[in-house]
């Protein structure tokens, strides 16, 4: 320790006795990227400590700075970047470092897990030179077979099945979660005492995140090292972090214990983040709190507080000084608000700040309302083929293998499932309205098999599409008024009517009119996905295919575009085929539930039945995964760990395509197992869904075992 | 129809009057052009070399094929402001014919060759399979045929045809390498989102092709078009140079350059101003079209905030 303390938070830490000495120390930190057009300053005086084996959750929105600040922790900024303040490792000036002793700490001492493990990991050597590099970089003594084999013994503690094998493998060959498991292996190899992880499970399916949240805290706990998790994912870190820290517009904003940070967010910004996210625990029962606004551009900053402009109880002065992050009467929490005294004796509750809007009416399903979609057996197999000039088939992708789904008008079915698991094959089909191999698809009465190209043509009216990912799904090159008025051109509307149209629609999705000639790039996320519904919308269709429509959007966006939806929905009597990974995402908004595993749905039934009393093994998984931005709920929770990957869809797997990870099926005893190998299950009622697995009967056998563990039968 | 329309009257929003037709597309990027200098500068250029081209020898004496016998091999002077060659022949006058038929090649064999590849590579691109077997077989075939040889077993036939046989040679010829790479964008950007969309909203190919695809890669098509003018002129000079391109009595930059070449260090004047009027108007054409490119694609590197 060699400066003074300026803040007074966290000195001392709930699970670190209060004498021991910070192993990272962040003063002042600030970042600033030159730019001919402006100075982008990403990172504004950034002040933190980790203790010895703490793990640290730094949450913020994309372009809150907060992977910026760990890069200039690991040296790994652009030399263009200027970097001020001081960052101390263990007493040691990080910044004052150069290369060389750099490197020796990287890796070391400090080691860092990264979002995309497919670039972090060099395509040209196997996982076990990686790992062996990176043990040989630092103890030049370690033999190379010494070295061979604490890579095997490594890959073995982060649960990488067969490693012997493994080792010889290229990241080429390995899944996206198992790459993230050798990327930790790497990271733990030489007993670190600090691994900084940058959104490590982002571009992984919930069931994957799970397991890997897992790995990093066995990390911890064999290495004893400190952990930084940097992500955007609040139930990430409420389910792992010890502490957590809050970032906006470059700054941090709050910090605290988790529990108490949670509990009683102190700075608006994060009772917002915490009231905007879809919880498994809450949804469909409440609306969410939309957080108006986006985040200040970095590179000419408004005086005052940085979130002022979308702070519901913003005064003058927050307009004017930019508050601190300074400790308001509860010892460890720090909050950067003027009003956080008020907040934090209890005069302003979360719910005044931001009211909960108005609960929509109960809406009366009608079980007998005409079948908008019906998708009957529904099938599409790939032919799998090998061979440059003489192509022969080898094997069969079974994308969609036999799903039934149905929507009624003016409701929801949510299609959930991981990557890879056929969703999109089957929107696929559906929005291609041509006889599918086998099945039938029939639209508002008419099996799409039997129409002509012009009825297909009309029909297209009636079905329109959201795509995941906003930016991808608009042409860059049109202004958004030509982009919302494309589908009106192919039904041959005239130009004037096609104005009036677009205009109108800009104003439903909650755009002005007068920009309708703007290009895409000049509008945000949010923004932009609002643009796509407002085009899927223009033909006044009845079903709307929704894919991902909110993955790809930064948090407090994301519940702004599911009010939207739902208003939607109610108002123009729409019916959504809503599909997602997001299980808390479905539950918002969807009335019925498809769980869908390797081309089949395992599961189906009313939401309410569904999420209650799920009666399928992978759906129980399932939920199980998703994170809860909520301490206690997610300490508390059973969970149910699925092994492994999920199989490729080439593979042959006789009986229950689950039983492979099905975590009930490790505990039947031997004479049913094989009824799982042999016979393949079909769709039955249980209780109140519809369930493809032969024993969910005993799917409560699940609750008394977090891990498989052996039966007693 | 537009004032049955709720128009926002939320008194502390700026309130914008609704224009009754959003601008056009190509209002839009010439209202973009407009504010790029780079645009300007060759414009002017281009149209003061096009003027050049048109009217250089309404006001000069000579014709390209007089020959004026008492200045033979003349430096630039005031009777003959870009000198004479051996025979007494007027360079201005040469430059000026010349600039007039390389201009009309050029710029119709480059852009011609570019349009080829677009259709043929997008084509190829968007619908993939036996389509696309089978024209990328054709463009193998057409690269792997030397078309220098071909056109010299066609030089007979070609002496007896006017240029314009030159152009379509050109443009026959030029497009295949740019094919392949509009073929490689296409399979690309076939996949993205908004081309699915598009399909789902039942927009027809050719308008896909002509509205999402080929705009998308307009940047490149623009740059090779200008290339491409610049490489028909280079190549109509090389075909010229053995007496395979343009014909006498015609003269293009190309011929005056082939016969100039001999003599660039004795004589410069003979090579210095067609090979100068060819470097500036190539120079012209592509500051025009780098502002063009930037002014098309909203998210090229100008554009972008």
């Amino acid at each position: 320790m060699t400066e003074t303390l300026s803040t007074n938070q966290s000195s001392t830490n709930q699970s670190t006795p209060p004498a021991q000495a910070p192993i990272l120390e962040v003063r002042d930190l600030t970042v600033t990227f030159p730019n001919p057009k402006g100075d982008v300053t990403a990172v504004r005086g950034v002040n933190y400590e980790v203790m010895p084996g703490e793990f640290l959750g730094i949450v913020g929105e994309s372009g809150s700075g907060k992977s910026v600040s760990s890069m200039a922790v690991m040296g790994l900024l652009p030399s263009t970047a200027r970097i001020n303040g001081s960052i101390r490792y263990r007493g040691r000036s990080l910044l004052d470092m150069d290369d060389h002793e750099m490197s020796k700490l990287r890796g070391s001492e400090i080691a860092m897990v990264f979002q995309d493990p497919l670039s972090a990991l060099t395509p040209v050597y196997t996982i076990g030179e990686q790992i062996s590099e990176g043990l040989l970089l630092h103890d030049p003594q370690l033999s190379k077979d010494a070295a061979h084999s604490r890579a095997i013994e490594l890959l073995r503690v982060v649960g990488i099945p067969g490693p012997e094998r493994r080792v010889r493998a290229y990241p080429h060959e390995f899944s996206g979660g198992m790459r993230q498991r050798a990327m930790i292996a790497i990271a733990i190899a030489n007993d670190p005492d600090l691994i900084i992880a940058d959104e490590p499970t982002t571009a992984l399916d919930v069931t994957i995140q799970a397991q890997i949240l897992d790995v990093l805290q066995k990390a911890r706990e064999i290495t004893g090292a400190a952990i930084v998790l940097i992500t955007h994912d609040l139930g990430v870190v409420a389910g792992n972090a010890d502490r957590i820290a809050v970032m906006y517009a470059g700054r941090l904003v709050e910090t605290g214990p988790v529990d108490q940070v949670f509990a009683r967010p102190q700075m608006p910004y994060t009772t917002g983040l915490l009231r905007s996210v879809p919880n498994l625990a809450t949804a469909g029962t409440q609306r969410l709190v939309p957080l108006e606004g986006k985040p200040p551009s970095l590179s000419n900053m408004i005086p005052g507080c940085p979130f002022a402009p979308r702070c519901p109880i913003a005064l003058d002065i927050c307009h004017e000084v930019e508050p601190e992050l300074v400790s308001h009467g509860t010892p460890d929490v720090a909050a950067a608000c003027h009003r956080a005294d008020e907040i934090a004796s209890g005069h302003l509750t979360a719910g005044t700040i931001f009211p909960r809007p108005e609960p929509v009416e109960k809406r009366v399903k009608k079980e007998d309302a005409d079948r908008v979609l019906e998708v009957t057996g529904l099938q599409k197999h790939f032919p799998l083929l090998k061979g440059a000039v003489f192509k022969r088939q080898i094997g069969t992708v079974r994308a969609v293998d036999g799903i039934d789904l149905e929507i009624r008008e003016g409701q929801t079915l949510g299609l959930v499932g991981e990557s890879g698991c056929g969703k999109s094959t089957t929107i696929g089909e559906v929005l291609e309205m041509v006889a599918p191999q086998k099945g039938t698809i029939v639209i508002n009465g008419v099996d799409v098999s039997e129409l002509s190209k012009r009825d297909r043509l009309a029909m297209r009216k009636d079905v329109q599409v959201v795509f995941q990912d906003p930016m991808a799904a608009i042409d860059p090159r049109l202004p958004i008024g030509e982009v919302i008025a494309e589908p009106l051109t192919v039904h041959k509307v005239p130009a004037r009517q096609r104005n009036d149209t677009v205009a109108e629609m800009l104003e439903l999705v909650g755009l002005d009119a007068s920009m309708a000639d703007r290009y895409p790039h000049e509008f945000s996320g949010g923004q932009r996905q609002r643009i796509g519904i407002a085009r899927a919308l223009v033909t006044n269709p009845k079903l709307l295919v929704l894919d991902e429509p909110v993955s790809a959007l930064d948090v407090s966006v994301q519940a702004g575009v599911i009010n939207l939806l739902e208003d939607l929905r109610d108002s123009l009597g729409l019916s959504y085929l809503f599909v997602a990974h997001d299980l808390a995402v479905v539950r918002q908004i969807a009335d019925h539930v498809a769980v869908m595993y390797l081309g089949r749905i395992v599961e189906f039934g009313s939401s309410e039945d569904l999420y209650d009393n799920p009666q399928h093994p992978y759906t129980r998984a399932l939920m199980s995964a998703i994170p809860v931005p909520d301490p206690k709920v997610e300490r508390s929770r059973e969970r149910v760990l699925l092994s492994g990957d999920l199989p490729s869809p080439t593979d042959e797997i006789s009986g229950c395509s689950f039983r492979t990870r099905c975590p009930l099926f490790s505990l039947l005893p031997e004479s049913d197992q094989s009824r799982c190998t042999r016979d393949d299950p079909q769709p039955r009622q249980v209780e109140a869904t519809l369930v493809a697995c032969h024993f969910s009967e005993r799917i409560s056998e699940l609750e008394h075992s977090g891990r498989p563990r052996p039966t007693q039968h | 129809m537009a004032t049955d329309l709720p128009i926002s009257t939320t008194p502390d929003t700026e309130v914008v009057p609704r224009r009754s037709k959003p601008t056009s597309r190509l209002s839009l990027v010439w209202r973009r052009l407009r504010s790029t200098p780079r645009f300007w500068v060759g414009g002017i250029m281009l149209a003061f070399f096009v003027l050049f081209a048109l009217f250089g020898n309404t006001i000069n004496i000579y014709t390209p094929t007089d020959q004026d016998i008492y200045a033979l091999n003349k430096a630039p002077s005031a009777q003959h402001w870009f000198g004479t060659n051996t025979i007494g022949q007027d360079i201005y006058a040469q430059t000026v014919a010349g600039l007039q038929k390389s201009l009309l090649i050029g710029i119709i064999a480059g852009p011609a060759a570019s349009l080829l590849a677009a259709i043929i590579g997008s084509t190829a691109g968007y619908f993939g399979g036996r389509v696309e077997v089978v024209i990328v077989w054709f463009i193998n075939l057409l690269l792997v045929l030397p078309s220098f040889f071909i056109l010299v077993l066609l030089a007979p036939m070609l002496r007896q045809l006017s240029w314009m046989a030159i152009v379509v040679f050109l443009a026959l010829f030029g497009w295949m390498i740019m094919a392949q790479v509009v073929r490689n964008q296409t399979k690309a950007i076939k996949d993205r989102d908004f081309v699915k969309a598009a399909r789902y909203m039942g927009v027809s190919t050719p308008r896909i092709l002509s509205r999402h695809i080929i705009p998308n890669v307009a940047s490149i098509l623009i740059v090779d078009a200008t290339l491409g003018v610049v490489s028909a002129i280079l190549t109509e000079t090389s075909l010229s140079y053995f007496n395979l391109g343009i014909q006498k009595p015609d003269v293009s930059i190309g011929t005056l350059l082939a016969e100039g070449s001999g003599a660039a260090v004795t004589r410069p004047w003979l090579f210095v101003f067609p090979a100068g009027v060819l470097v500036l108007m190539l120079f012209a054409i592509s500051l025009m079209a780098d502002a063009l490119r930037d002014a098309i694609d909203p998210t090229s590197g100008a554009n972008r905030d």
